[in-house]
């Protein structure tokens, strides 16, 4: 499909364009050590999010469904995830250099998907079968991925500005970086909002699964349910001060690393769904 | 060039730069000789406009007078205040007449011309010396012009350059370092331990910056109680540090143990009790009064009188290299402020 001229893809370079004027405006700041241009990363993330959004839809429509059926479009949707979550985020707490470090992710995520034809060879045409309930358990699932990711971003900023406070550099990128306690909190909040939110996504998941136990690959339910046990725990555990500070953020960190490699794992697993009526519907 | 009878913008004065501290301290216009010069100035025939910035380092008369002689007879009246003869002042003296007049207000308001380079107490001090002219009616077209562009432009060298960037002084680094690690000060809890000077500054520095609860600890507890009173803080016995540590944000130590107070094993036994905050230890304490393992503890963060003493040294670095830059930038603005302010000097003030 064709959306104003343009193809998909063309959206979504566009975008990844966009993500990268953002993450190389901040480091030029970072260079010349200035205080980050907040307002213009702010804005061109935002043009990236309303490209990435445009390209995502004309790939929608393409696909017949929630555009998550292969790794390209998983990459694609992790990075859209974490950049919406950041503009509501920044927004609203004003967390100095999350902005350059989301642009750097979604430039990084976008531009590997957009660079690695093999990611995009074989697309899923209505890959969940028109069942919106699946569809929905994925992209729930995915936009859990993208606060995981989010999440990673403020661990390394938490571990960077330790790093700064324990080693006395307190200079350069450090000089710009939030608070020790805001970190803490703003990542407690992403934990929280990104477990409840995959608990959502396979509590969803499961009714389908219970209909049909076959549907689902094992290796598939192992990974998914291991990474959920895993965030799920590491919330319990900070949430009673068992897990704090750098200990958190590394863990943090090496969990959304293990939950990203994964992605291609699941998506290689996964059972075709029998097509519905609807997604015959869409097919023809 | 400036005529000896044409209206004129000028500025006289003496400051940090110009005259020791034995005559600035003559020169200082308290007690009521500020009053008295300003009565003086106000009869002063030829002087139209004037505003007097009087601070620990400074006194400045900015003035648009008819001529030379005016600000000769200013002179004279400012030496007769003061009670110092005119040969002494002469030597002190600063003196300078429209654009250098303008440019060096401009570099004053900006914090360039500070003893401590890059200090924001300076702009609120002109503005007070503006304002309190206005109020007198003191000052005219040309005054309000060449401060109101000042602040301006004071502003936008603050904003553009490094020059005001970092804190210069041990008790403000310590509290920088604290707004690193809580974000928000009103919340913490702070216990200065030692009732001594720089424990003192560098509670009041927190107090400054909007910490929510102080507590003081000594080991004589009346020094305590003195010290908590001036602070509006709580006083504690020192024996009661040890079990009360964990209940602290903020520890800034300063007693004269010849042995550390807090051990690596207070501050374990108190992060296990805590909730997970960090805890931030400040020890101006020579010898030190904090065993310097405690910085090994997770969450927790110590510097010691030499750290920050390194922070503020490499602070005035970096605005001592932005100077240069602070300068250009003032340069061009008093430039152009002097060509839009010299035009109207002899219009609104016409020669005679």
């Amino acid at each position: 499909m064709i959306f104003l001229g343009l193809g998909d893809r063309t959206w979504l370079w566009l975008a990844s364009a966009c993500y990268l004027i953002g993450f190389a405006l901040g480091t030029a700041a970072l260079l010349r050590d200035r205080r980050q241009p907040r307002l213009v990363v702010y804005g061109a993330v935002a043009a990236g999010f309303i490209l990435q959004t445009v390209g995502l839809y004309v790939r929608g429509h393409a696909v017949g469904g929630c555009p998550i059926g292969n790794t390209f479009e998983i990459f694609q949707f992790t990075a859209w995830s974490s950049i919406s979550l950041y503009l509501v985020v920044g927004a609203t707490f004003r967390l100095s250099l999350l902005g350059y470090f989301t642009s750097c992710l979604s430039t990084a995520l976008t531009l590997a998907s957009l660079a690695t034809p093999a990611w995009d060879a074989t697309r899923h045409v209505a890959a969940f079968g028109g069942n919106a309930w699946v569809e929905f358990h994925a992209a729930l699932a995915l936009f859990s991925y993208g606060v995981f990711a989010l999440l990673a971003l403020t661990s390394i900023m938490y571990l960077l500005q330790t790093y700064s406070l324990k080693r006395k550099h307190l200079h350069g990128l450090f000089s710009f970086l939030p608070s020790i306690l805001e970190l803490d909190q703003i990542s407690v909040r992403l934990l929280v909002t990104g477990v409840i939110l995959m608990s959502w996504s396979l509590g969803v998941g499961s009714v389908h699964w219970m209909q049909d136990f076959s549907s689902v690959d094992h290796a598939k339910l192992l990974i998914t349910t291991g990474v959920w046990i895993a965030y799920t725990a590491a919330m319990a555990l900070r949430l009673w001060s068992r897990l704090i500070s750098q200990r958190l953020a590394w863990t943090c960190i090496a969990l959304f690393a293990i939950a990203l490699l994964s992605l291609p794992l699941v998506n290689a697993s996964r059972h075709p769904v029998a097509p519905t009526a609807s997604a015959k519907a869409v097919k023809t | 060039m400036t005529d000896a009878t044409s209206p004129m913008l000028f500025l006289l004065g003496a400051t940090h730069h110009t005259a020791p501290l034995e005559v600035r301290e003559k020169l200082a216009l308290a007690g009521g000789k500020l009053e008295a010069l300003h009565e003086v100035l106000r009869s002063l025939a030829g002087l139209r406009e004037f505003a007097v910035l009087n601070t620990c380092n400074r006194v400045e008369i900015y003035g648009v007078a008819a001529g030379l002689a005016t600000v000769d007879q200013l002179q004279a009246s400012l030496c007769e205040i003061n009670q110092i003869e005119s040969a002494v002042f002469e030597r002190i003296r600063l003196h300078l007449c429209d654009h250098s007049a303008v440019q060096h207000l401009i570099e004053v308001a900006a914090g360039v011309d500070s003893q401590m380079i890059g200090e924001t107490e300076i702009l609120g001090q002109v503005k007070e010396a503006y304002a309190a002219a206005q109020r007198d009616g003191t000052t005219g077209p040309i005054l309000n012009r060449v401060f109101q562009k000042s602040f301006q432009a004071a502003k936008h060298v603050r904003t553009h350059t490094a020059i005001g960037e970092g804190q210069i002084s041990v008790a403000t680094v310590a509290v920088d370092l604290a707004l690193k690690i809580f974000g928000d000060l009103q919340p913490c809890h702070v216990l200065v331990l030692g009732a001594g000077e720089i424990g003192e500054k560098t509670a009041r520095a927190f107090r400054s910056r909007g910490a929510g609860a102080i507590t003081v600890a000594s080991r004589t507890l009346a020094h305590a109680e003195e010290l908590a009173g001036s602070l509006s803080a709580r006083a504690i016995p020192f024996e009661r540090v040890a079990e009360g540590l964990s209940g602290f944000d903020i520890a800034v130590c300063s007693t004269a143990a010849p042995e550390p107070v807090v051990t690596q094993a207070m501050a374990a036994a108190a992060m296990r009790r805590r909730t997970p905050r960090p805890l931030f230890f400040i020890d101006l304490a020579m010898p030190r009064n904090i065993a310097p393992d405690v910085a090994d503890l997770a969450n927790v963060f110590l510097y010691n009188l030499d750290d920050l003493a390194k922070i503020a040294e490499e602070n005035l670095a970096l605005r001592q290299a932005a100077i240069d830059r602070a300068r250009t930038l003032l340069a061009e603005k008093a430039s152009a402020l002097w060509q839009q302010v010299a035009p109207r000097i002899g219009a609104d003030h016409p020669a005679g």
